[in-house]
């Protein structure tokens, strides 16, 4: 028993050693991603290039595998189904955890990138970024809420799996261009790269993107949830002056 | 041009939002209904989050009801102290319908209750609105001229009388108030002003003249919605200011040309195109409800249900 821990232990050290010999230097074209009035999404290029001292082993293939990962927030799926007649929301699951925005970039195929095994280390597909509380009391099957959860944000746009997005050239640079969607939650985007060879991970580096409102639209967001009566009160003024201001407007027009 | 609404935190088209104001206040003006039963439904097919809708629509109908209730002061079409008698009963209203909302909140069913009640009410009123005025324009037509003389209803006959002299009316306090009440509650649930259950009401349960209705309805909503809009301030913090503001210029202006155009027509055919609105409104609801939906799961907020 012992020999085979210590065997297996070998295993594991030398398949560290050989692939520690690389490393990942990368950079954002931007760290920050700021909201203002006329935001209608971004851009980010992620680019980088692999650091190593021997030579790139030529056996394997070198693939890039990005990661862009919004704010966890906890959600409800409802489920709709036919009751007297009319269809209304019966089942419902409590997902403790499912991030606001996921983008995957991949060199190749997502699966011809990273092995299944390192895909469930490192966290990487979607569907291993939910996490679903312990709905103890309800028998119902969460795979099924899950897998909509994911086929609703595939559909409007804010989880992504994007295969063959990564250009690697000549085994050493890289680089990845993702969309950042307009409706974006502000916080923290945890962007991972990784670098893999014959689908086990053999570097990473991790990094943060900031997205954050400016000017106006942060003004108007902070008073609304720090001092909310005066913003409610200060919506009722400006929205009763800006109907007054336009009807006094046009009724000057039509008279002029 | 596209806009970042910073509370709904999303990116629309600045023209779509003035565009739809601008329609909105137009039947607005016209019949003196908020507009927010068309509005509210609107906000969310352009991808509006629908708690922020409710809460903005009823900020943007204090703005447009304002210049439209200007408006009708100054054709001195506005019952003043029937608007108040309405006005104790809305608040009363809207605070009992806030619980009533976070309560079905709770539950996960506000939805399908908003819907319901949506089709209950615009499918009856409308129903009832479009056979009136039918008949009123049918016996036009046929050459007899429409008195009105005004009956004598069973709301008539209950204690706590009040002289109403704009709408020539002299009746029981009990029954404008409990108006009042159930206009506050479907404002605080529905996102909408009211305007198209209160109107009818005023005409065939008060008995009201049709010229004052309009004015009047238009003074208790405004500060029935401006009570709903820092209750969900205040509590959903909810409420988005550029979308409001960009809601109602369009709003104001299409309240203007709607008022013009309401005086040139008809009470009756007033009335029997709003019927056919509310009936065109109510059978997108019940559709909605009675067809298999294209997605049968949806994501909402966590924290229970």
């Amino acid at each position: 028993m012992r020999i085979l821990i210590a065997c297996l232990s070998a295993l594991i050290l030398g398949v560290t050693a050989a692939h520690a010999k690389e490393e990942v230097v990368a950079g954002l074209s931007q760290n920050m991603v700021s909201i203002n009035a006329t935001f209608v999404g971004s851009e980010i290029l992620i680019f980088g290039a692999v650091k190593r001292e021997t030579p790139a082993p030529a056996d394997e293939p070198l693939e890039v595998v990005v990661v862009v990962e919004g704010p966890n927030v906890p959600v409800t799926v409802r489920k709709k189904d036919k009751r007297f007649g009319i269809w209304v929301n019966t089942d419902a699951l409590d997902i403790a955890s499912a991030p606001s925005f996921y983008a995957v970039s991949a060199s190749s195929t997502l699966d011809g990138s990273i092995n299944i095994l390192d895909d469930l280390r490192h966290l990487v597909s979607v569907n291993r970024a939910i996490t679903i509380s312990d709905n103890i009391f309800t028998n119902i099957d969460p795979t099924e809420f899950t897998e909509a959860l994911i086929r609703i944000r595939e559909n409007n746009g804010t989880y992504r799996l994007l295969e063959n997005n990564v250009t690697v050239r000549q085994d050493t640079l890289f680089d990845t261009r993702i969309a950042l969607p307009s409706n974006l939650t502000e916080g923290e985007y945890r962007t991972r790269i990784l670098l893999t060879r014959a689908g086990y991970v053999a570097a990473s580096y991790e990094t943060v993107i900031n997205v954050q409102k400016v000017g106006l639209e942060r003004w108007i967001y902070n008073l609304a949830h720090n001092q909310p009566l005066i913003y409610g009160l200060l919506s009722l003024f400006i929205a009763i002056a800006a109907g007054w201001g336009a009807s006094s407007i046009f009724r000057f027009i039509l008279r002029g | 041009m596209q806009i970042y609404l910073p509370i709904a935190e999303v990116s629309v088209n600045a023209f779509l939002l003035l565009g739809l104001g601008g329609i909105v206040g137009i039947l607005s003006g016209m019949f003196g209904v908020g507009g927010g039963f068309l509005m509210t439904p609107l906000l969310f097919f352009i991808g509006i989050p629908p708690a922020v809708a409710v809460a903005t629509e009823a900020n943007q109908i204090v703005a447009s009801s304002f210049s439209g209730v200007l408006a009708h002061f100054k054709r001195k079409t506005v019952d003043l102290r029937m608007g108040l008698v309405l006005l104790v009963g809305g608040l009363i209203g809207a605070a009992l319908g806030v619980q009533l909302f976070n309560t079905l909140k709770a539950m996960g069913q506000v939805d399908l209750l908003v819907k319901l009640s949506y089709v209950l009410f615009l499918g009856i009123i409308g129903g009832l609105m479009f056979l009136e005025s039918l008949n009123a324009i049918m016996k036009t037509r046929g050459g007899k001229v429409v008195t009105t003389r005004r009956k004598h209803y069973w709301v008539h006959n209950l204690p706590f009388k009040m002289k109403f002299r704009t709408s020539g009316l002299y009746i029981s306090v009990i029954p404008p108030i409990l108006v009042g009440v159930l206009v506050g509650i479907l404002a605080a649930i529905m996102g909408v002003g009211g305007g198209f259950i209160m109107v009818p009401a005023m005409i065939y349960l008060l008995g009201m003249p049709t010229k004052v209705v309009v004015g009047t309805s238009l003074f208790q909503i405004i500060f029935v919605t401006a009570f709903t809009t820092l209750l969900h301030a205040t509590t959903n913090y909810t409420v988005d200011m550029a979308l409001a503001v960009l809601l109602l210029i369009g709003g104001v202006v299409g309240a203007q040309i709607g008022a013009r155009i309401g005086v040139k027509l008809k009470a009756e055919q007033l009335r029997i195109l709003l019927a056919i609105m509310v009936l065109a409104v109510c059978g997108k609801l019940a559709l909605d409800l009675l067809i298999q939906p294209s997605e049968l799961f949806e994501i909402g907020a966590g924290g229970g249900h």
